[in-house]
Order: C-alpha cells, then sequence, then structure tokens
C-alpha cells in the first residue's frame, strides 16, 4: 500500500520543520519531503504541514510576510479544494494570517514565552484530524509560544462552537477546562481548531515534538496517525474507483 | 512622491497587557493621572506617483491587506507631499 505523503513547508525561520520531517518519515514511517517557500509546487503531496518557527523573524505579525511567500498560493488552492493542511504554531499564525481559519494569535497574556508541557482536552474526536483519540480524552503535548492568545470575535466563535470545530482546549490533567490550565489568555482555552470544511487544522501545541518513544512522549502521534489513517483510506478508495475504471 | 504615515492600534475589544504593564510603570514614575496605555505602531511608506489621491489608495490597500490584521486591529494614516 502506498504511503501518505507529507510535504513540510521550509520558510526563512522556521525551525520545526526537521522534527515534523523526522517524526513523519522516520518515526511514522510514512512518505515526507520538504517544499521551499519559493517553490510553486507541493510535489503532488497528499497533506501539507506548515511547521513551528519563527518565518521572517516574526517580523509585522507572527505569519503575516510568510503567508505572501510564492508557496502559500498553492496551499490556498489546495486547502480551497480540499486538501489536508496542519498548521502548528507558527503555521497556525500563518493560517489565521493567510485566512484559512478564522481568528489570530496575540501576545501571550502574561506577556512571556511560555515552554513547557500543557494538558489538552479533545473536544471533537469525530474529525480526521482526531479520530484516533478517545471523546474527551487528554492528551500532553508541549507548546512552545510567546504569541499564541488565540482570538476570535464573538460571532467567530459562536461558528466554532457550533460546528464543533474547536479540536483541542487547554485542560486540568483530569479534563477541566480552568483559568489556571490557560497558558496564553486563549479565548475558551482554545487550543486548535479546524475550518468549516474539516480538512484544515491549526494548533499552538507541538505534537512532533511527542510523538517518539524515544522520548517518552507519544500522544502526539494521534493526532498524526489519525490524518494517516484517513488519507490512507481516501487514497484505497481512488486507486479503486481507478481499477474499476480502467 | 509622497508620505504615508500609517497609525495601528489593537481593536478597542481586544486587552493590551503590553499596555497595561507600562501603565503600571508610567503611574510608578508618579504620573497617577495617565488612565490607560495602548500600543501599537507606526509605520512609514514612501510611495512614488503622481497623485495624492493614488497615493491614498496604496497607502490604504498596504495597510488593509498586510500592514493591520483586521481581525485584532485597526488603522488610520495620513498621506503627505514630499518636495
Amino acid at each position: 500500500m502506498r504511503k501518505v505523503k507529507f510535504g513540510v513547508v521550509v520558510f526563512p525561520g522556521s525551525n520545526c520543520d526537521h522534527d515534523a520531517y523526522y517524526m513523519l518519515k522516520h518515526v511514522l514511517g510514512q512518505e515526507a519531503v520538504f517544499l521551499w517557500h519559493k517553490n510553486s509546487s507541493l510535489e503532488d503531496a497528499d497533506a501539507v504541514v506548515l511547521p513551528g518557527g519563527f518565518s521572517y523573524g516574526d517580523y509585522l505579525r507572527c505569519g503575516a510576510i510568510a503567508r505572501f511567500s510564492p508557496i502559500m498560493k498553492e496551499v490556498i488552492a489546495f486547502a480551497k479544494g480540499g486538501g489536508v493542511v496542519i498548521g502548528i504554531c507558527n503555521g497556525f499564525q500563518i493560517l489565521c494570517e493567510a485566512g484559512l481559519l478564522p481568528g489570530a494569535l496575540l501576545k501571550n497574556e502574561r506577556l512571556r514565552f511560555v515552554c513547557e508541557f500543557v494538558h489538552l482536552r479533545v473536544e471533537n474526536a469525530a474529525t480526521r484530524f482526531t479520530s484516533e483519540c478517545r471523546p474527551r480524552e487528554v492528551i500532553k503535548i508541549p507548546i512552545a509560544h510567546g504569541e499564541g492568545n488565540y482570538f476570535a470575535d464573538s460571532a467567530a466563535l459562536r461558528q466554532l462552537e457550533q460546528n464543533e470545530r474547536i479540536l483541542f482546549r487547554y485542560s486540568s490533567p483530569g479534563g477541566m477546562i480552568t483559568p489556571e490550565s490557560n497558558p496564553n489568555g486563549s479565548v475558551s482555552n482554545i487550543a486548535g481548531i479546524m475550518n468549516s470544511g474539516g480538512n484544515v487544522m491549526g494548533l499552538m501545541p507541538h505534537p512532533e515534538r511527542a510523538s517518539d518513544p524515544a522520548l517518552g512522549f507519544t500522544d502526539g502521534q494521534k493526532i498524526f496517525n489519525s490524518v494517516i489513517k484517513s488519507l490512507m483510506t481516501r487514497n484505497r478508495l481512488n486507486e479503486a474507483l481507478s481499477v474499476e475504471r480502467s | 512622491m509622497f508620505l504615508a504615515k500609517i497609525t495601528i492600534t489593537l481593536r478597542k475589544s481586544i486587552l493590551d497587557p503590553q499596555g497595561k504593564a507600562v501603565l503600571h510603570a508610567v503611574e510608578s514614575l508618579g504620573m497617577k493621572e495617565v488612565r490607560e496605555v495602548r500600543i501599537g505602531k507606526y509605520i512609514e511608506l514612501k510611495i512614488d506617483v503622481e497623485t495624492r489621491e493614488e497615493a491614498e489608495r496604496i497607502a490604504g490597500e498596504a495597510a488593509g491587506k498586510l500592514l493591520a490584521n483586521p481581525v485584532m486591529e485597526d488603522f488610520t494614516f495620513e498621506v503627505e507631499k514630499l518636495e
């Protein structure tokens, strides 16, 4: 069976691109390629990852300049056509700047860069990004950001809530959504969301840093394995259809 | 040639923790009269066009599409002619 091919976009200033590549290729055994931001091709990737880092030094606003990189034209067209796109940390910021996800990421409420493990409650386990998690499961994944304070106006927030597009909320280890478990001031403790089509996800925590068993934490695998499973099913269906047609 | 002076501020509905921290520092300087501090950005663009209208159009477009993020920021600008 064909492996899932991930394209990991590399912007000047990306610094979690190798982590994502290593995890997808060497830990999870899938195919992975780097996509330089000046490329105008996604090289037939099944899914695109916008990795964490400080693209363009976070100049102007986090993600504001990366959003205009040549490859983003392709990423936006890919996403609008239903392609799977995952934005992690800076990648989440870029997806918001590009208008592929609603809202924006402001400076952390306490103005500090926060680098620590957090607990996330899975709010919707019936998506292609979370199907390997149990409903309301609490997973442990690290964050590392200074600007992860998710903000959306009340209309956008209502839409996210009503359509169950909030995927992860910062919680206590027991799964309680409390102000104490909110590391950055995000509205409603939001850590990750998806678009209305269910094919674009952004999250501030770093699942790629909690996926290698050698590090002792593997909860991040659940997110990538969900995506891999959904894409394998899709690829198998497409192959079966093309055999039937030929 | 025109100079566009663009001011970007956080929208009123958004908390400005940076401004709050600065307010505390201002207070500790003894200026108890200061009630609020909000921090924004100031950006200048030199624009090589013939008319003020054209310069305003370009400044507005640059601010609306790139320099400010309408989700969290408002902007104003003024354009002056450079000799």
